[in-house]
């Protein structure tokens, strides 16, 4: 499963460009081999690409790691019946993940990847519409990937019969309003469509019955800014990196109490203990206590778990999940209730309210864990919390209200003795007798 | 070796699948959502946002179940009201699942935490399926300890619909209504979380005439009527089935009363006729019932020229020496859309019995002889099997002549709206501009392609006949084998249309289908209340149809009259020329004809007026004798709808003194020496069904040629013109919270005519004829050139009144 580690364990991949002065213009994409793998692309049939990134072994990295090539295969093609509707390649850039930080950092730095990436997908896949749809706040990466597109529009890379090759495509890069619910595929295609950002009902899917009813792929954005280097470097290539089932190069995001939090591109399977000597260690020294392998709704790592190789299996079988490989680290000034609050407080800000289990579960955590930090909670609390998860767990419409519940089952489960120790610690409030009373009330 | 009799297993039908349910095995339709399969095994699985007759939501996650495929269990409990049936599937409910217990009763808990406790004030509570299910699968104490979620209450959706939205489950059940059934998306969701909220948009009217059917569906007690907001517990009402009177559709009710009171109707459920929908003036329209108007004594004018209460046996008596007086001087008998079946037959027999006369009309509104041609040759007798919903919403295409079938006929509309989106059935309306029930029975073809919107044809108002003679191929193609023609009564306005749509459905094969406005009308015209028909479509002019009547009768061979009668317009302008001596009117209001000076005229000039009404009108402040009848709420009948199909009721409330029509002229005629035998409705609709329909074949179809639209001069328009569903209408007085919903009066033009002419949007515009005037603002609308609309009587627009013009008519506009 883990990878055999080499002497330099970054590598450099998709941020090969990064450091480049004006990395993000078109002419510096070129002379850095930019657009290679499209030309190369464009003169193959759209089968053998598909067939390369599965045999690549490409899983998306949007957190879910389904196989990138096995989705793009399920797109019906034909002249006739399903395969004869329009195809459609939607980018999910809608990063709004606590601690997920690889997008915007990709899209600003090197945009031209993405939108190669783009192009060569949707010939795989016989898309000629694609819409990049990019997170509201974002505003900077928004300006700069449309800047990117123009740029290749100028340059015959997208628009009517690309490169001579016959083949006619227009990207559109779509703000999003600011939902974290929108990174959710099915929301993202009904906000895409102009409707309320919340998720559709699956069957039918996306590949079927995606954007405007026609067949879909939604892929993340480093998924496909993946693309064009397997092109040029081919699957073996990709899969002397990282796992035999977790392939390639990743970028981890690295933030919180480390001396350079940044971005850091390794093969899937590095672990923690690896990353921190990259990130030049603990901040002042001060010991770790918690982490998330991949943002905050992959359940908590500890001190425990420094050498679990993260790749997709890795992070699984140590009880969490790799997500967006967005490793916050906290060292042990910080409160593990209050950064569950914390945490908890975003997903209640954030769930889109279709759903019972999310909706009202998330509003009732959010008041437990509030009152807990304020010195009131109860040793019920706990409990309660425990059950109330156990509710909204594989109970909510899609997977939000499950991240939901990943900070405060993972943290009581390793943290217990510290939420008992606040509850016990702070009697603040007036008359405890009062809670107690209140809280075998009915309500 | 033991041999035991081999089992034999049922085969699986074709297009079933086998799965077992709590351990039950179940052969279900591939398709069939689990929640339904599970319904029909008598295994209520709780749900909230599920609604049969609604596409599944899965957004309440109440009704999570376990399911096993292939031997292997699903990780996660399944939602029952989205996953479909498949083979080989078990599943296992609350009843015998831990974890489906467990679950369900975590999301009860998850919705109770900001439900407020108000129950006992509530109008749900009694009859909330929060509160029952909560009782079934929820816990008995709750954990919340912390702060609900409140909102200002209530929030006004409409003048009638109300949101207390701290009640709401979020099951988006009124919205999906409103989308998918109705389509006129008057609330949505806002915000979002725990701050999502049901809402209404700021900056676009409330228009919804269905607004109603989310209070109906409301599985807590958010959405209320202003009507009967805190007006009664649901376990003191007493409810009985009833019958819409406010328009042809036969929707099924359910009538809810309290101590003599209708307090509240709601839609009854008939899947074959209105499923579980009505409009709201079906819905909210009964304060008619108790409104200052009523007459519940009878009226005889005195010799100082004023009614004045008095007795049955005084008010009957004079009646018949009057009517007896006028008989050698002719008697006309003039009723409207109120009647039922029996009422109408009633009135049919008097005129033919007691008064001796064929002069007997329903048509309450502007009518023509072709019109009779057309109903005796093409309506009359049909039923269901020639036209019904279920052939309506199957046809491929349907086209509406001289309806507009959101005002004229809601819950066909909402048919055929469903038939546009569920099978993408074509929809035409031969009409002036693109109403919101035409945008709405578009066929959407995705949301990325335009709606395909050419489903108006338009005409100029009196050309509907050339360009019926004349359609668009396509359209002609898609009407040829199974298409259905529905025509409105307001073809009568059009000389030629009514020939016009004979002749496209014998040339298409297409059904025919005539759909009047009022509830009455269908059945008067089968109770022979018409010039030119007896009783059961018998014609006047056969004699061997006359005979059969007569003797069922028991009435001397040859005593019926063998002449065609007069028509309303005729009778009454016989009565202004005093070639009529008296007159028996029944519901029929004289502005609703089409010159209601000349009908006014009429009754004022008649010797002897009899009026059997409801309330005071026209007709009864000219009567020589009042009588009071019985609305619907307080005596049993039937209608026939527009279908042909029998709707029978029975009386919500008791009689209260009041007398059906048929009894009132039962007796009045026994006081002329005559018997009816009507003195119940059951004795009326007995005597209707042994009469039965007449043997002859059905008369020819009229073939008058297409009339020429008029030319509009300068400064003049063709006026096209009908009535909105909540407007005037005499039987939705007192209701101010309904009268809020109705569309509001507008002059509409299209944007080339109205530069033309001088006006511009939003802006008053001049409608007039010699007769008067009316002023209303402009909106522009996709109406053909030189054509202006205004609703038929809506406040300011009293169209007939004031105008004394009508549809077709050249009317003079100015800014």
């Amino acid at each position: 499963m883990t990878a055999p580690v080499t002497p330099d364990p970054l590598t450099p991949v998709l941020t090969r460009r990064w450091q480049s002065p004006r990395s993000w213009a078109i002419e510096t994409y070129e002379q850095l081999e930019g657009y290679q793998a499209l030309r190369h692309a464009l003169t193959t049939h759209p089968d053998r690409i598909i067939q390369l990134v599965k045999d690549s072994g490409l899983r998306g990295r949007g957190g879910a790691g389904f196989p990138t090539g096995m989705k793009w295969g399920f797109i019906p093609q034909g002249a006739t019946g399903p395969g004869a509707k329009p195809k459609y390649l939607v980018i999910n850039a809608d990063e709004g993940e606590p601690g997920t930080c690889k997008d915007i950092p990709t899209m600003m730095a090197d945009p031209h990847s993405l939108v190669e990436g783009c192009i060569i997908t949707s010939f795989a896949i016989r898309a000629n519409f694609c819409a990049i749809y990019v997170r509201g706040e974002a505003l900077h990466c928004i300006r700069r990937m449309r800047k990117a597109v123009e740029e290749a529009y100028a340059k015959g890379y997208l628009g009517k019969d690309i490169l001579g090759s016959g083949f006619d495509l227009d990207i559109v890069v779509h703000a999003g309003a600011g939902a974290y619910i929108c990174g959710e595929e099915t929301a993202l295609l009904d906000s895409l469509e102009g409707r309320r950002g919340q998720p559709r009902l699956k069957p039918p899917f996306p590949a079927t019955s995606g954007l405007y009813a026609s067949p879909t792929v939604v892929n993340n954005v480093e998924t496909i800014a993946s693309v064009p280097a397997i092109v040029m470097g081919g699957s073996a290539w990709f899969r002397a990196m990282g796992s035999e089932k977790s392939p390639g190069p990743k970028i981890y995001s690295i933030s919180g109490h480390v001396e350079k939090p940044g971005q850091y591109e390794a093969p899937l399977g590095i672990t923690l203990r690896q990353l921190l000597e990259l990130a030049g260690g603990m901040k002042d020294g001060v010991p770790l206590k918690f982490w998330t392998p991949g943002g905050s709704s992959t359940p908590l790592f500890t001190a425990e778990h420094l050498d679990v190789p993260l790749d997709f299996e890795g992070a699984a079988a140590a009880g969490s999940m790799l997500g967006t490989t967005a490793v916050q680290i906290f060292n042990e000034t910080v409160s593990v209730p209050w950064a569950v609050m914390k945490w908890t407080e975003f997903y209640k800000h954030e769930s889109c309210g279709k759903c019972t289990p999310c909706r009202e579960g998330t509003y009732w955590l959010v008041q437990i864990l509030e009152r807990m930090v304020a010195g009131e909670g109860t040793e019920a609390d706990v409990e309660t919390m425990l059950d109330i998860c156990d509710n909204i767990l594989g109970r909510s419409f899609c997977a939000l209200g499950d991240g939901a519940t990943s900070p405060i089952t993972s943290a009581i489960k390793y943290f217990r003795q510290e939420f008992l120790d606040l509850i016990a610690a702070q009697p603040a409030v007036q008359r405890p007798e009062q809670l107690a009373e209140l809280t075998g009330a009915t309500a | 070796m033991t041999i035991a009799p081999e089992e034999k297993k049922a085969l699986v039908p074709d297009g079933y699948v086998r799965l077992t349910i709590d351990g039950r095995e179940v052969d279900a339709p591939k398709g069939e959502l689990l929640i339904r399969t599970c319904e029909r095994l008598g295994i209520i699985v709780p749900r909230f946002c599920d609604h049969p007759l609604l596409d599944p939501a899965g957004a309440c996650r109440q009704c999570l179940v376990e399911v096993e495929m292939g031997g292997r269990p699903m990780p996660k409990p399944q939602a029952s009201c989205t996953m479909t049936v498949a083979d080989g599937m078990v599943v296992k409910t609350q009843h015998t699942s831990p974890v489906a217990d467990k679950a369900q009763q975590g999301v009860m808990e998850l919705l109770l935490i900001n439900h407020p406790l108000d129950c006992p004030i509530c109008d749900k509570g009694g009859e909330c399926p929060l509160q029952n299910q909560a009782m079934a699968h929820g816990r008995t104490d709750s954990r919340f300890v912390d702060v609900k979620r409140t909102f200002p209450k209530p929030l006004p959706i409409s003048t009638q619909v109300l949101l207390d939205r701290e009640r709401c489950v979020l099951c988006q059940r009124c919205t999906r209504f409103s989308e998918q059934i109705a389509g006129d998306p008057f609330i949505d969701l806002l915000e979002r979380g725990a701050h999502q909220q049901i809402g209404v948009a700021q900056d676009k009217p409330f228009q919804s005439y269905f607004s109603g059917n989310t209070i109906q569906i409301c599985p807590v007690g958010a959405l209320t009527s202003a009507q009967y907001r805190f007006r009664s517990r649901p376990f003191d009402l007493v409810s009985t089935m009833g019958v819409d009177e406010h328009t042809a559709s036969g929707a099924a009710l359910r009538i809810d009363t309290r101590r003599g009171v209708v307090l509240r109707r709601l839609s009854g459920n008939d899947p074959e006729v209105n499923e579980e929908w009505i409009d709201d003036k079906s819905r909210f329209a009964f304060r008619y019932l108790t409104s200052k108007g009523r007459i519940t004594r009878p009226m005889v004018r005195g010799a100082d020229g004023q009614l004045a209460e008095t007795s049955w046996t005084e008010a009957l008596r004079v009646a018949a020496e009057g009517l007896l007086a006028a008989r050698a001087g002719g008697i006309g008998v003039l009723t409207g859309g109120r009647l039922t079946v029996e009422d109408a037959y009633a009135y049919a027999k008097f005129a033919r019995v007691a008064a001796g006369t064929n002069d007997v009309d329903f048509r309450a509104r502007p009518h023509s002889d072709e019109e009779l041609d057309f109903l005796a040759s093409h309506v009359v007798g049909t039923g269901p099997e020639h036209l019904s919903y279920s052939r309506l919403e199957a046809a491929p295409a349907v086209l509406c002549v001289a309806l507009e079938p959101e005002e004229e006929a809601p819950v066909v509309f909402l048919r055929l709206r469903k038939a546009a989106l569920k099978t993408a059935q074509k929809v035409f309306h031969l009409g002036q501009w693109s109403t919101p029930a035409v945008l709405r029975t578009a066929v959407e073809l995705g949301s990325a392609e335009p709606a395909a919107r050419d489903n108006l044809i338009p005409a100029v108002p009196g050309a509907e006949a050339a360009v019926l003679a004349d359609l668009p191929a396509h359209v002609v193609e898609a009407l040829t084998g199974g298409g259905v023609i529905l025509v409105g009564e307001r073809a009568a306005e059009v000389p030629g249309l009514y020939s016009a749509v004979a002749a496209l459905g014998a040339r298409t094969g297409a059904a025919v289908g005539w759909v009047p406005r009022r509830a009455g009308d269908r059945g008067a015209l089968d109770a022979g209340a018409v010039p030119n028909l007896l009783p059961g479509g018998r014609l006047v002019t056969d004699a061997a149809a006359r005979a059969e009547v007569e003797s069922a009768w028991g009435l001397a061979e040859g005593t019926l009259p063998t002449a065609r009668g007069r028509d309303t317009d005729e009778i009454l302008a016989a009565a202004a020329m005093g070639d009529i001596a008296a007159l028996v009117v029944g519901g029929l209001d004289p502005n609703d004809l089409a010159d209601p000076a000349a009908a006014l005229a009429g009754l004022r000039e008649i010797g002897f007026l009899v009026s059997l009404e409801l309330h005071t009108s026209a007709v009864t402040e000219l009567a020589d004798v009042v009588l009071p009848v019985a609305p619907d709420a307080h005596r049993s009948g039937s209608y026939l709808n527009w279908e042909g199909r029998r709707r029978e009721f029975g009386a919500a409330l008791e009689a209260g003194g009041v007398l059906p029509d048929c009894r009132v002229l039962d007796t009045l005629a026994v006081e002329m020496d005559v018997d009816l035998f009507t003195q119940t409705p059951a004795a009326a609709a007995g005597e209707l069904a042994r009469l039965g329909s007449g043997n002859a074949a059905a008369p020819a179809a009229p073939a008058l040629a297409p009339s020429e639209p008029l030319r509009p001069g300068f400064g003049q328009a063709v006026l096209a013109s009908w009535r909105q569903l909540i407007d005037d209408a005499s039987l939705a007085i007192d209701e101010p919270a309904l009268a809020g919903t109705a569309r509001p009066a507008v002059v509409r033009i299209n944007a080339a005519t109205a530069e033309r002419l001088g006006l511009a949007e939003g802006a008053d515009a001049t409608v007039r004829t010699e007769r008067g005037s009316i002023t209303l603002p402009v909106a522009l609308a996709d109406l053909p050139d030189g054509v202006v609309w205004l609703p038929g009587k809506s406040g300011e627009s009293q169209v007939r009144t004031v105008l004394g013009a009508g549809h077709g008519d050249l009317v003079g506009v100015t800014a």
